[in-house]
């Protein structure tokens, strides 16, 4: 099992590079950079005397250089100005458009977004797996046709007009804030359990809104996986030796039907990240994707280059979970190569 | 049953014989219902096997009706895009009536008063009962240019002379809501279009090489694909489209963004492709192909891809709708397409301020058209992957 993980944290070393790279590619691709945009509307403005200024900045975050040592400098693999100074050493570089290190700038929002997401595909797993258990046993029943109903809904409604949806009929119906994280009264309040309470309740919304479309695959999936095992002859076999039918399901066909549950659930991670950026932005949840949103505006590119990074690490790490939760489960997954799906 | 046994007569077993002659095939013998299934095309019988699927057929009819828009967009809107009218400002929906005062006067509206309140400093509206607007028919109002072409004034249905007719209110500049959605329609259907074709292209490309050759090829594309699927797809399209230039036309952007969904679609159809070209380069006729002496070219394109052009059409249709999403979200946010361009998403970015859309709920309206766009293309996608194996 050690080596196991160990092999499989090693093979995220390349992923992650390829990824870093892509992303430092994509934030660098508009024409020019934050300062020498600034240097050409101060000039237009005919003020020169800051340009100075701003130039000795272009050099100190090495602007100046060509493209390859400018993403080394950034991942730290190369020396820059000060030395080797990059992310991998714990500098996650500076936002100009804050005027702060990136770290002051997205820190705060950080803990947010990591308790969002692993929020959202907890919900997932607890809402998905006994729905979907309970429509298939019980096929053809009203209860099924509810619920695969509900979850074509659930799938095809676009989670953030969801949001945008709910944003609205709270406001309508109960005068509430549904968007942000707490109540106002608890802003700038040392932490207390009341606080603690208004967070959890203003997650509740954001959560579903984001998990729903997961949660609806999830389901069919979950089905589907059990219907085909419930209809093999072992099934039969047990039920005529006596087995109760609450063991029979548990202990047979579950656990054939739960593996590619969760694999399933690892390949909808990136997806869900995605629509957390959107619904934090929606519904103005402090989280990573607000900010992502005006930093790409402002081209403040060490900014938004690192969040990319972020999102695209926690999409990462949660399908490292995913495929570790299979290895415990799948002693075939531990010892050899990988299961074919 | 003791009379029977002791009964001593022989029995005659009459002799039968059919007088129709004897034919061998008679169990192989197809009635004319089979019959007609194996000689149909494997269109024709997925054609069949689609039809069956009675709320894919209506989710198509939907779409077809919603994609009349595009091309005729200013025949369909009473109003132009962009016209403000600057008396109506925030005006809401005016419902249509069929009765007025108890007797049928066909289709009409009534006209509005405006004022504002001195306390609120909103404009208020109000319905003046006696002012009776009939809509009209096919006629003549707000000119325009068709296609770009040529002038006309020709309009499916227009507001009675002077009078208005916003079937969904106006948002803050005083534009047409509904207008505004059958104009945006023409870009937000289309984006997904035009971005599928780019995934589909790709997709075929880099699916064909690594499932035709295999080996080193296949593990590169395939390590690729992997790194590719497991990044979250919309901040990465937010920051591509963050890079297109401002000073861009609205023309380009849209093509800018169609290239930028169709480039982080492709893998799922890479993917498909790939394991379709290997089960299908073991079948028989594919050997013989090679062993005649066929180039790979003509292989894959001759003999290979008729064998999976339906998978390849039924999954591309469920990834339209995700593209649409996907303009939307980004219009929504300033980062995709803006004014004077008009699509769904760039109508929505009116409300993005909840406090404004407490007050002027019409601002949602887009929200409408997408959720049956997307849910029909789920559904017709449903319904085209049941049908793309037609002979299961």
């Amino acid at each position: 099992m050690l080596y196991y993980i160990f092999r499989r944290i090693l093979m995220m070393v390349p992923t992650l590079l390829v990824i870093s790279f892509l992303t430092f590619l994509i934030v660098e691709l508009p024409a020019g950079d934050y300062i020498s945009n600034q240097i050409a509307a101060l000039k237009s403005a005919g003020e020169s005397s800051s340009v100075a200024k701003l130039e000795f900045l272009r050099h100190e975050f090495s602007l100046d250089r060509p493209f390859f040592e400018r993403y080394l400098i950034w991942v730290g693999l190369w020396p820059g100005p000060h030395g080797l100074d990059g992310l991998i050493q714990g500098n996650w570089g500076w936002s100009f458009e804050f005027d702060k290190p990136v770290e002051e700038v997205v820190g705060p929002t950080l803990p947010l977004t990591i308790v969002l997401n692993f929020a959202t595909i907890l919900f997932v797993y607890v809402v998905s797996f006994p729905i979907g258990i309970f429509s298939a046993t019980r096929q053809y029943s009203w209860g099924d046709y509810g619920f695969t109903f509900l979850g074509y809904f659930g799938l095809a409604t676009p989670n953030f007009l969801l949001a945008l949806i709910l944003l609205y009929l709270f406001n309508r119906w109960f005068g509430l804030s549904v968007g942000g994280l707490m109540d106002p009264q608890y802003i700038d309040q040392p932490w207390s359990p009341e606080k603690a309470m208004s967070v959890l309740a203003h997650l509740i919304v954001p959560t579903i809104v984001i998990g729903t479309s997961g949660t609806a695959a999830m389901i069919r999936r979950l089905r589907a996986n059990l219907l085909d095992e419930l209809h093999k002859q072992y099934v039969t076999t047990g039920r005529a030796k006596g087995l109760k039918e609450r063991n029979l399901l548990v202990k047979y066909p579950l656990r054939m039907a739960i593996n590619p549950f969760i694999a399933d659930i690892g390949n909808l991670i990136p997806s869900m990240v995605s629509g957390s950026v959107i619904v934090s932005v929606v519904m103005s949840l402090p989280t990573v994707g607000p900010v992502l949103v005006s930093a790409l505006q402002s081209q403040d590119q060490f900014l938004s280059g690192f969040i990319l990074l972020f999102v695209a690490i926690l999409t990462l790490v949660g399908m490292l979970i995913s495929d570790l939760l299979l290895a415990v489960l799948d002693p075939r997954i531990r010892l050899g190569g990988r299961a074919g799906t | 049953m003791s009379t029977d046994l002791n009964d001593k007569t022989p029995r005659v077993v009459e002799h039968y014989v059919d007088p129709e002659p004897f034919n061998p095939a008679v169990t192989e013998d197809m009635t004319e219902e089979q019959e007609r299934f194996y000689q149909a095309s494997q269109w024709k019988i997925m054609w069949w096997k689609f039809r069956r699927h009675k709320i894919a057929v209506w989710s198509g009819v939907v779409l077809i009706l919603f994609y009349m828009c595009v091309p005729f967009a200013e025949v369909i809107a009473p109003y132009g895009a962009n016209t403000r009218d600057s008396q109506f400002l925030y005006a809401p929906p005016q419902p249509i009536h069929l009765f007025h005062e108890g007797r049928l006067v066909g289709p009409f509206v009534y006209g509005m008063t405006s004022e504002v309140d001195m306390e609120t400093l909103q404009w208020v509206f109000e319905d003046n009962t006696d002012e009776v607007q009939k809509i009209r028919f096919f006629c003549t109002s707000a000119p325009y240019e068709f296609w770009g072409l040529f002038d006309a004034s020709f309009h499916l249905f227009c507001p009675a002379e002077g009078g208005t007719l916003f079937l969904l209110g106006t948002d803050r500049l005083g534009r047409d809501q509904f207008s505004g959605l059958v104009y945006g329609a023409r870009l937000s259907l289309t984006v997904g279009l035009v971005g599928v074709t780019i995934s589909i292209v790709l997709g075929l490309f880099f699916g064909g090489i690594a499932g035709y050759f295999g080996g080193i090829m296949d593990s590169a594309i395939q390590r690729m694909i992997e790194i590719l699927r497991s990044l979250p797809e919309l901040p990465l399209w937010m920051a591509l489209s963050a890079a297109l230039p401002v000073t861009w036309s609205p023309v380009w952007i849209y093509f800018g963004l169609t290239i930028i969904l169709g480039l982080l679609d492709w893998p799922g159809l890479a993917r498909a492709v790939r394991s379709k070209l290997l089960s299908l380069r073991e079948e028989e006729y594919a050997k013989a192909a090679v062993l005649l002496g066929a180039k790979p070219k003509r292989v894959i394109t001759r003999h290979l891809l008729p064998g999976f052009t339906s998978h390849i059409i039924a999954s591309a249709t469920l990834s339209i709708p995700s593209m649409i999403l996907g303009e939307t979200a980004l219009s929504y946010l300033n980062l995709g397409l803006r004014r004077p361009a008009v699509s769904w998403g760039v109508l929505l970015n009116e409300a993005q301020n909840i406090s404004v859309v407490t007050v002027y709920p019409w601002l949602m309206a887009p929200v409408i058209p997408i959720i049956i766009v997307v849910l029909a293309f789920n559904f017709l996608g449903d319904g085209l992957r049941d049908a793309a194996d037609p002979y299961k």
